[in-house]
């Protein structure tokens, strides 16, 4: 009942209840799924020795989170609750099926060259994450807006972390070959794993040491 | 169909394909759970067994039931629940039946339906097309790949207890760093066989 009362209010004072700014700018920027929680690592690190797969990847994310935001919320209050997280699975499933069927439809070079890491969305701790924690205690629209902005902060990381495998890897943009001419040798390491697993790990500390954690304890 | 021998898969999956050092699965859970060496051990089995049989089910499912009625494309949701449903019913057997073995491996067990690397093995069983046998040894190879990756991982953590890691660089980041290294080492092993 309470829902319906703040939704109410939401559609009147802005999107998303006023909280729609506010929603966005901390899924991009404050707490980024990525760098802050340390979720959906998995997938980020496999599609990022290219810019262009970075990118889909980030659309496939914005569409999934936006969309199990969405339904979830639309459903929270007549989710039971012992059976909510199965519940959750098998919605977030749907949209990644719909998703895969769509890439492999339209774009089945790019859906080759993802492989499974498009269907592992399913297990992507990010899209679990914001649908228990948000979507089952706020209206539709905000969640889904919560969806959009974690979806978009998950794309800028991967993009940042492919721009550098790309041109160290590979010389190239989207591509494009940037660096032609200019005597500069492809660094295969950053287009094979370890590249992947070191130049995360010097964006997690840059972005660390410019917005610092609010606990630096804990193990090394 | 796949004609590389099985036992290359074997070794191969746990070496030159590590699912975590070359596949990038299962990052989740080695982040967070290899502070220390026996739960890291304990984790890595239950990886590993849970692995084995889920990659033989997904397979016997895919091939003789979800083939013959072209439902393919429910593979992923058929996938997730049979993984949800074994870790359960491989919970309540482990309780009924040894309570030893749940104390040291149940706590572990609720967090291996969220690993990605436990779907991931599922997934490229479908997408190399690995028969019966090889599916069942890409399982357990990648599981036991799985289980010395967070291992080692574990092993250096512990010592690394003692280094002065700068302040931002802790947690996260530097366990990046040195999973790079580690993979790089693996890598090393790439020349001994071939898995494309």
């Amino acid at each position: 009942m309470s829902s319906d009362v703040n939704q109410r209010k939401g559609i009147g004072t802005g999107f998303g209840g006023g909280k729609g700014r506010e929603t966005l700018g901390d899924g991009v920027f404050k707490v980024n799924p990525i760098t802050c929680q340390v979720l959906g690592i998995c997938s980020a690190l496999a599609v990022t020795s290219r810019l262009e797969k970075a990118l889909v990847m980030g659309g496939a994310l914005v569409f999934v989170l936006a969309m199990t935001g969405l339904i979830v919320s639309v459903l929270r209050s007549y989710m039971p609750r012992r059976i909510r997280m199965i519940t959750e699975v098998a919605i977030i499933a749907t949209f990644v099926i719909l998703f895969d069927q769509f890439l492999r439809a339209f774009y089945y070079d790019m859906s080759k060259q993802l492989g499974p890491y498009v269907a592992l969305i399913i297990t992507n701790c990010i899209v679990m994450g914001r649908a228990e924690a948000f979507a089952t205690q706020n209206p539709p629209l905000l969640s889904m807006l919560d969806g959009v902005a974690n979806g978009l902060g998950y794309a800028m990381i991967l993009a940042i972390i492919a721009i550098f495998r790309e041109i160290l890897g590979n010389g190239t943009l989207l591509g494009y070959p940037l660096l032609a001419g200019t005597g500069f040798e492809k660094n295969l390491l950053f287009a094979l794993a370890p590249g992947a697993f070191i130049t995360a790990g010097f964006l997690i500390w840059f972005l660390n040491t410019l917005n610092p954690p609010d606990s630096t304890e804990g193990s090394p | 169909m796949n004609s590389t021998p099985v036992l290359v898969i074997f070794v191969a999956s746990i070496f030159t394909n590590n699912i975590l050092l070359a596949g990038f699965l299962g990052m989740c859970s080695f982040l967070v759970c290899s502070n220390r060496i026996d739960t890291a051990f304990g984790l890595g089995a239950a990886v590993t067994f849970v692995m084995l049989f889920t990659t033989m089910i997904n397979y016997l499912i895919y091939h003789y039931v979800l083939i013959p009625l072209k439902l393919e494309f429910l593979s992923y949701i058929i996938f997730i629940a049979v993984i949800a449903a074994f870790v359960q019913f491989v919970e309540m057997f482990v309780e009924r039946f040894s309570p030893k073995l749940y104390y040291a491996l149940g706590i572990f067990l609720p967090l291996i339906t969220v690993n990605c690397a436990i779907l991931g093995a599922s997934l490229f069983m479908v997408l190399r097309k690995y028969n019966f046998a090889q599916s069942t040894f890409f399982g357990l190879g990648s599981g036991i790949g799985w289980a010395l990756a967070i291992a080692l991982m574990a092993g250096l953590r512990e010592k690394m207890g003692y280094s002065n890691v700068p302040a931002r660089l802790r947690g996260p980041g530097i366990v990046m760093l040195v999973t790079g290294i580690i993979a790089m080492t693996f890598m090393g092993f790439a020349g001994m066989l071939k898995l494309q």
